[in-house]
């Protein structure tokens, strides 16, 4: 499904990515760990296509088809959803107004006219009940005022609601309490299916034990270090990263 | 506030300004110039009575003795006011029974500007009365209003066919010599629209009208004054669009609103005149008076959208005479490009717990400037007086300004006074978040911007809600990335 060459990408001389290889396929789970400032959040922005970013060699391929040239709302048109480790405020906005705005934006894209708003009411119920968040909260303002914890389910919630082929999750644990952090997992578990594909980013192996990944792979300085199964996670967590850096530097 | 996108995008496709075609009307012109003889001829033009010529002739006396302000944040090439035609009225006759009499190229034009009547009959319980050119053309619903005692005309007709009520208001609450422009506007005042409301009548319909510019050269000085007698209820919308230019063109508009005990006004506009091309070419110059005053337990609500003018002076007022009065002030001032806008209110409390809000919201883009202007004034003897302002700015790109001057004069202790201010920029992160959600960078600004205005989007009538929704868009495209 995704296909990433020898990407590097940087920002005005800097680069941040030194050549990333990576491939997920249609039903995998792949999670991507790693110290602070190694170049997670940069890569999950560069294969959404934040124009940010200079992407100075390498491809990010999706179903065949080089993204290179599109534009970020192409993107999340073509599937791909990223869960933003901050996400942004937009005052004045509420999640419902903004939900609809970006389903129907969607459709159009794909030639479609907007969601009825019966049906769109009816969906909006149903992910709400999914990720048991209060239907009054969807009338506030996007972000505005919420706390972490609250900002990364409503991440989540809008993932639910467009039901991309590929997800990425960045740091959607960090915030979320533990019962939070179940009903957030087992909304993404819901969610998942043979034909599409999760990326999560974390520092932690806890959301691991519930979304559990087929590949987990180590980012280090702008390049994946090491790659192996769940059992990497544990290794992380038992371990630190100072082994791998010493690996890595020799 | 629903609209359809399909509408959204066929009007961001047109980049250029869509209301820029120019209607060829023979038109009965004055010479340029203005002196005494011009104003006794507009007045005898207008068949008005000795005391309303009198009264222009007053006015132009003392508008000869002042000089064109320049305290606003706004920098033009003052209009030379002797190259200015004062009266130009569509050649055709005054009256009409019926739509099918009027000019097929008027209703055309009429169409273009999206208030054919075919639509006006959609919104149902709008009566509009179009000024086309200074003279009044269609009025519709007039009827209905009549049943309930509602005088709704041009302010020509009511000179004639009311004048007890013109002459005793007129004036009282813009007097001819308040300012520069407000004394020009009463010396050579073409033509407006007259409201009154009888007692205790609710007007049961939106009364709404639209003005437009239509000569080249002509300047454009309107007068409205709407009366809403004791205990009386009224919503009027007024909306502007105009044909684009290269020449600057002049409007001085005055607007006075009287709310006598226990009534209530509510002055929504939205405006959308010509703002000049992407360098700053052409675009209108808008100076108004807009004033109200309220007498006991009355409410004036003024609520504003403004797009459009190369420059913009406007502070819609009230003043809060009776006790337990309340004055409103919402307003939406966007500019783009290099428009300036130095617009604002002026909240005077002179009666006991008298109270006032002030929701402002300015959005620059472009190389524009766009400034907040607000006077909260409380007398010695306004006992328990209340304000709040609120002014929030939005800035898009580095090269725009957005200032705010809050003045507060409070000479009774008991005076609550409370100002919040706020800037905020787009962030590219704000972008970046939409488009990731398949929302591209048109959409994305339309709807940060739409959020930013809520407040103030939600004081207007339903439909105007909608249109002013689609030229916040419209005014803004192209103005990030
Ligand atoms: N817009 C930017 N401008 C300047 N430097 C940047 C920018 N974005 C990322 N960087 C730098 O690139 C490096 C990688 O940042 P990134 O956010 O991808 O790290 P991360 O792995 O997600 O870290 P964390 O675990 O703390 O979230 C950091 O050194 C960061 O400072
Ligand atoms: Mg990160």
């Amino acid at each position: 499904m995704l296909k990433i060459s020898n990407l590097h990408a940087g920002i005005e001389n800097n680069e941040i990515l030194k050549g990333i290889n990576l491939e997920v396929k249609a039903g995998e789970v792949h999670a991507i760990m790693g110290p602070n400032g190694s170049g997670k959040s940069t890569l999950a922005s560069v294969i959404a296509g934040k124009e940010e970013y200079e992407v100075t060699e390498g491809s990010v391929v999706l179903d065949g088809e080089d993204l290179e040239d599109a534009a970020p709302e192409e993107r999340a048109h073509k599937g791909i959803f990223l869960s933003f480790q901050y996400p942004v405020e937009i005052p004045g906005v509420s999640v419902t107004n903004f939900m609809k705005t970006a389903i129907n934006e969607g459709r159009k894209a794909r030639g479609l006219e907007d969601m009825p708003a019966k049906d769109m009411l009816k969906l909006i119920r149903e992910k709400a009940e999914l990720l048991e968040i209060d239907r009054k909260f969807l009338s506030r303002s996007l972000n505005e005022g919420f706390s972490g914890g609250e900002k990364k389910r409503n991440e989540i919630f809008q993932m639910a609601m467009l039901e991309p082929k590929l997800a990425i999750l960045d740091e959607t644990d960090s915030g979320l309490d533990i019962d939070a952090l179940r009903i957030v997992a087992n909304g993404v578990n819901k969610l998942k299916s043979k034909d599409n594909a999760v990326i999560v980013i974390t520092h932690y192996q806890r959301l691991l034990d519930y979304i559990v990944p087929d590949f987990v792979h180590v980012l280090h300085q702008g390049k994946i270090v090491k790659s192996g199964t769940k059992e990497l996670a544990h290794e992380l967590e038992d371990k630190g990263y100072d082994w791998i850096k010493q690996e890595t530097a020799i | 506030m629903a609209y359809t996108e399909e509408e959204l995008k066929k009007e961001l496709e047109n980049k250029e300004y869509e209301y820029g075609f120019y209607t060829d009307i023979e038109s009965d012109t004055f010479p340029v110039g203005l002196n005494e003889e011009i104003v006794i001829a507009i007045s005898k033009k207008k068949e008005e009575p000795a005391w309303m010529t009198e009264w222009r002739l007053e006015a132009f006396k003392a508008w000869k003795q002042m000089e064109e302000p320049d305290w606003a944040n706004i920098t033009y090439k003052k209009p030379d006011f002797q190259a200015i035609s004062y009266y130009s009225a569509p050649n055709s006759k005054p009256k009409y029974d019926s739509l099918d009499e009027v000019d097929p190229e008027l209703l055309d034009t009429f169409k273009k500007l999206g208030i054919s009547l075919d639509e006006q009959k959609k919104l149902a319980g709008v009566a509009v009365d179009i000024v086309m050119d200074s003279v009044s053309v269609a009025t519709t619903f007039k009827k209905t209003l009549a049943e309930k005692g509602i005088i709704f005309c041009s302010i020509s007709e009511a000179i004639k066919e009311h004048p007890e009520l013109v002459r005793k208001y007129i004036g009282t609450v813009v007097p001819q010599k308040d300012n520069f422009y407000a004394a020009l506007n009463s010396a050579v005042f073409s033509d407006g629209s007259f409201c009154y409301i009888p007692k205790g009548v609710r007007c049961p319909m939106e009364l709404s009208t639209y003005f437009r510019i239509n000569q080249a050269g002509t300047g454009q000085f309107e007068r409205t004054l709407v009366i809403a007698d004791e205990g009386s209820y009224v919503s009027y919308l007024e909306g502007c669009t105009a044909p684009s230019r290269d020449e600057n063109q002049l409007h001085a508009a005055v607007v006075e609103l009287i709310a006598l005990d226990d009534a209530e006004i509510k002055y929504s506009t939205v405006q959308n005149w010509f703002p000049g091309d992407k360098e700053g070419k052409g675009g209108v110059f808008n100076f108004v008076t807009k004033r109200g005053i309220c007498h006991k337990n009355s409410k004036i609500s003024w609520t504003q959208v403004e797009t459009g003018s190369a420059v913009t002076w406007k502070y819609p007022s009230c003043i809060l005479k009776g006790d337990n009065s309340i004055g409103e002030f919402y307003s939406i001032a966007v500019t783009n490009n290099y428009q300036q806008a130095d617009t604002g209110t002026k909240m005077v409390h002179i009666g006991k717990n008298t109270r006032s809000t002030i929701i402002s919201k300015g959005i620059s883009a472009g190389k524009s400037q766009n400034s907040y202007r607000g006077l909260v004034q409380v007398n010695s003897r306004a006992e328990n007086a209340r304000n709040f302002s609120q002014c929030d700015s939005l800035l898009m790109g580095n090269e725009c300004g957005a200032h705010t001057f809050p003045y507060i004069e409070a000479k009774n202790k008991s005076a609550q006074i409370e100002h919040e201010a706020t800037t905020s920029k787009i962030g590219e992160d704000q972008i970046f978040y939409c488009n990731q959600r398949g929302i591209d960078t048109e959409k994305a600004i339309a709807l940060i911007v739409n959020g930013f205005s809520k407040e103030v989007l939600n004081k207007l009538p339903m439909e105007f809600a909608v249109e002013a929704q689609k030229l916040l868009e419209i005014s803004l495209e192209g103005s990030v990335g």
